[in-house]
């Protein structure tokens, strides 16, 4: 997805993409990624927003196709605009997978504790 | 030239290893995404909306019991518990991480599947009828050619960077199921006037943002001559298809800009050289193959209780009339398994399911699955006396819905709710139509209806070619559908003609409605189909009821 609008207090942005690992949405935040884009940091100048996408396609070790999102400030964080981004933040419409389940860490931990509690039955 | 590999599954085992390391590559930062890219798609590795998506190739739909097994256990193990089949009689895996893919492959490579050329600019999965093989209406088996296709176009090092994918489907039938006319090269096995069997080759069909059917760039073509024609073909494309513009770069185009006729000629030059570059090796493979898909034990048996069934069982009967097609053995018939349940997504199948069908075509089906390309599942050989059988094992799993070929039997693309490329959602406006004529009871009046769903105007739901097509399109932000109407994939091939201004999501329904009435109204009878009516009646009357208020304006 390529930027459409212009940064700025009225359209404000996050920068978005995907673990390079496993594959699930991320945001950036001030000092790394994060599965909820409620914590994403906000940029509301072009210029830190420009400059954030590029700090973040420098970590292509860590994610994959940064771009950058418009949002809304919503009364918990950054909100989507876009129909697109909602279902990146919440998963498909027709099961209950994806962000919606909880994310992507939480799962792996949930695997690793139903692992754990399985082999002590 | 043609390379016969003397194991495929060294090969995969091969290529699994390659990726594995490819991988390691670009997690240790050795590769970049640009680099790995290409390397990931050849391997058919996309990034989706939420996830890596992996696609696997079922050649030519043909898949055995065991091969079924194994997407079973990748579902299970690797996935969320189900997998999904596509258009083009692949599967796809819409939740791997990238870390397991190469294990994944790995354990593919055993079973003899692959993801290789499901993706990239290469000669894609070959195409062809679910019924091959047990069609009434076949003049041969479709297969033993599109294996040999596929061998030959596997890694085949000429054609690994064409200006764009390119797909090739088969049919042997006197009705054509394999789209021929949708496909880059389309392959129609005939008999000419001698009772000699070939090929009438079509070029330059296909879907997406320019849709064209094909055209028949030679009449009959001698069945030796085959690989030579379609390298021919194939070369004549990759100088002469545009790379400077991707949407003008499939081969549809390059005949649409230079003419059937210079096409041909060039095409029909270069044939000359290629044949004289022919041993007979190939000859020799495609002599092995046939006999490697020679029919199976048929067996001639009475068709014992099937007729009383019928008359004692509603549901047996209703689903012997719509998913059973006629089979040239007497005493069997083909079944289709729709994957097309209530509130079931189109082409999803569960790894229960899986392993159910694989145990199922052991028992009842000789051992042989078929994927089709309207995202069911075909036993392409049961015998009438365990068809009562087979229907109660899929009743009980879910599988044994009477639908195909009604309006709830859709084609749908996965849509946005996975797809990057997607500009709106096609899952969900396949469920609501769906559940809304079983509310309404209507189905069966109905009776064979063919809509198709893309999410976006790549066309993977094949809209353009549905009675009633569907193009999900973002229209300011906001999901909106454009509704096609008079599209064929099956008897005439028949793009479908835009009927007007798109839909809400929420209108969609309410619209195909008006269309559904219009039609059971002006049938003249309930054996007239609404592809029948509409040739008949022409868009006007349907273009009324979908838009009503400019109808009366």
């Amino acid at each position: 997805m390529s930027k459409s609008f212009k940064p700025s207090p009225e359209t404000p942005a996050v920068v978005t993409a995907n673990d390079l690992r496993l594959g699930h949405c991320v945001w950036m935040t001030e000092d790394g990624w994060t599965d909820d884009p409620r914590q994403a940091a906000l940029f509301e100048d072009e210029a830190r927003a420009d400059l954030a996408l590029i700090e973040a396609e420098a970590q292509g070790h860590v994610v994959v196709g940064p771009y950058v999102a418009q949002v809304r400030l919503g009364p918990d964080g950054p909100e989507p605009t876009h129909f697109r981004e909602e279902f990146r933040r919440r998963g498909p419409s027709n099961y209950f997978h994806g962000k919606q389940a909880g994310s992507a860490a939480a799962n792996d931990n949930a695997a690793a504790i139903s692992k754990a509690e399985a082999s002590h039955v | 030239m043609f390379d016969v590999r003397p194991s495929n599954i060294d090969y995969y085992r091969h290529r699994a290893a390659q990726f594995r390391a490819q991988v390691e590559r670009r997690l240790d930062g050795s590769l970049t995404e640009e680099e790995f890219r290409p390397l990931r798609l050849m391997n058919g590795v996309y990034l989706q909306l939420h996830a890596y998506m992996l696609r696997i190739a079922i050649p030519y739909g043909t898949i055995s019991p065991d091969q079924m097994r194994t997407l079973a256990l990748l579902a299970q193990k690797w996935d969320k518990g189900y997998g999904h089949f596509t258009t083009r009689q692949n599967i796809q895996f819409n939740w791997p991480r990238l870390v397991d893919i190469p294990d994944m492959l790995d354990v593919l490579a055993d079973a003899e599947l692959h993801a290789i050329q499901t993706s990239g600019n290469t000669i894609r999965n070959v195409t062809t009828d679910a019924f091959a093989g047990a069609a009434a209406d076949e003049i041969a088996d479709p297969r033993p050619y599109a294996e040999l296709l596929r061998m030959w176009s596997t890694d085949h090092g000429e054609f690994q960077f064409l200006p764009r994918k390119f797909k090739i489907a088969i049919s042997a039938g006197e009705k054509d199921r394999a789209v021929i006319a949708a496909h880059d090269i389309g392959l129609r096995i005939v008999r000419n006037e001698a009772g000699e069997m070939g090929f009438q080759v079509w070029i330059g069909g296909g879907l997406g943002r320019t849709p064209l059917l094909g055209k028949v760039v030679r009449d009959f073509l001698p069945e030796e001559d085959l690989l030579p024609y379609v390298e021919a073909i194939l070369m004549t494309y990759n100088l002469a298809g545009r790379r400077d513009n991707k949407y003008k770069a499939r081969i549809k185009i390059t005949v649409a800009e230079r003419g059937l006729d210079v096409m041909r000629d060039e095409i029909e030059a270069e044939f000359t050289r290629r044949r004289a570059v022919f041993k007979g090796v190939d000859q020799r493979v495609l002599a092995d193959l046939k006999r490697r898909y020679a029919a199976p034990d048929f067996r001639d048996a009475p068709v014992g209780d099937y007729d009383a069934q019928r008359a004692a069982n509603p549901g047996f009967r209703a689903w012997t009339d719509t998913n059973l097609s006629a089979h040239r053995v007497q005493g069997y018939a083909s079944a289709t398994v729709t994957l097309k349940a209530p509130g079931v997504t189109p082409g999803d199948c569960t790894d229960a399911q899986m392993r159910l069908i694989a145990d199922l075509a052991e028992r009842y089906g000789h051992s042989d699955i078929r994927i089709a390309h309207d995202q069911n599942i075909v036993l392409p050989h049961v015998h009438k006396s365990d068809l009562h059988a087979l229907y109660r094992e899929l009743l009980a799993a879910g599988l044994a819905t009477a639908n195909a070929g009604r309006i709830s039997d859709i084609i749908a693309c996965p849509g946005m709710d996975y797809c990057t490329l997607a500009t709106a959602r096609s899952i969900p406006i396949a469920q609501e139509i769906a559940d809304h004529f079983r509310a309404r009871g209507l189905e069966d009046e109905i009776g064979q209806f063919n809509i198709r769903i893309s999410g976006c105007i790549n066309a993977c739901g094949h809209h353009h070619l549905g009675h009633v097509g569907i193009l999900g399109l973002d229209r300011a932000g906001v999901e909106n559908y454009q509704i096609t109407l008079g599209g064929d994939g099956y008897d005439i091939p028949a793009i479908g003609e835009r009927a007007g201004a798109g839909f809400p999501a929420e209108e969609v329904v309410p619209a195909i409605d008006r269309l559904v009435d219009a039609y059971l109204e002006l049938r003249e009878t309930p054996e007239e189909r609404f592809i029948d009516a509409y040739r008949r009646l022409g868009t006007g009357p349907f273009k009324a009821a979908l838009y009503p208020e400019t109808a009366h304006a």
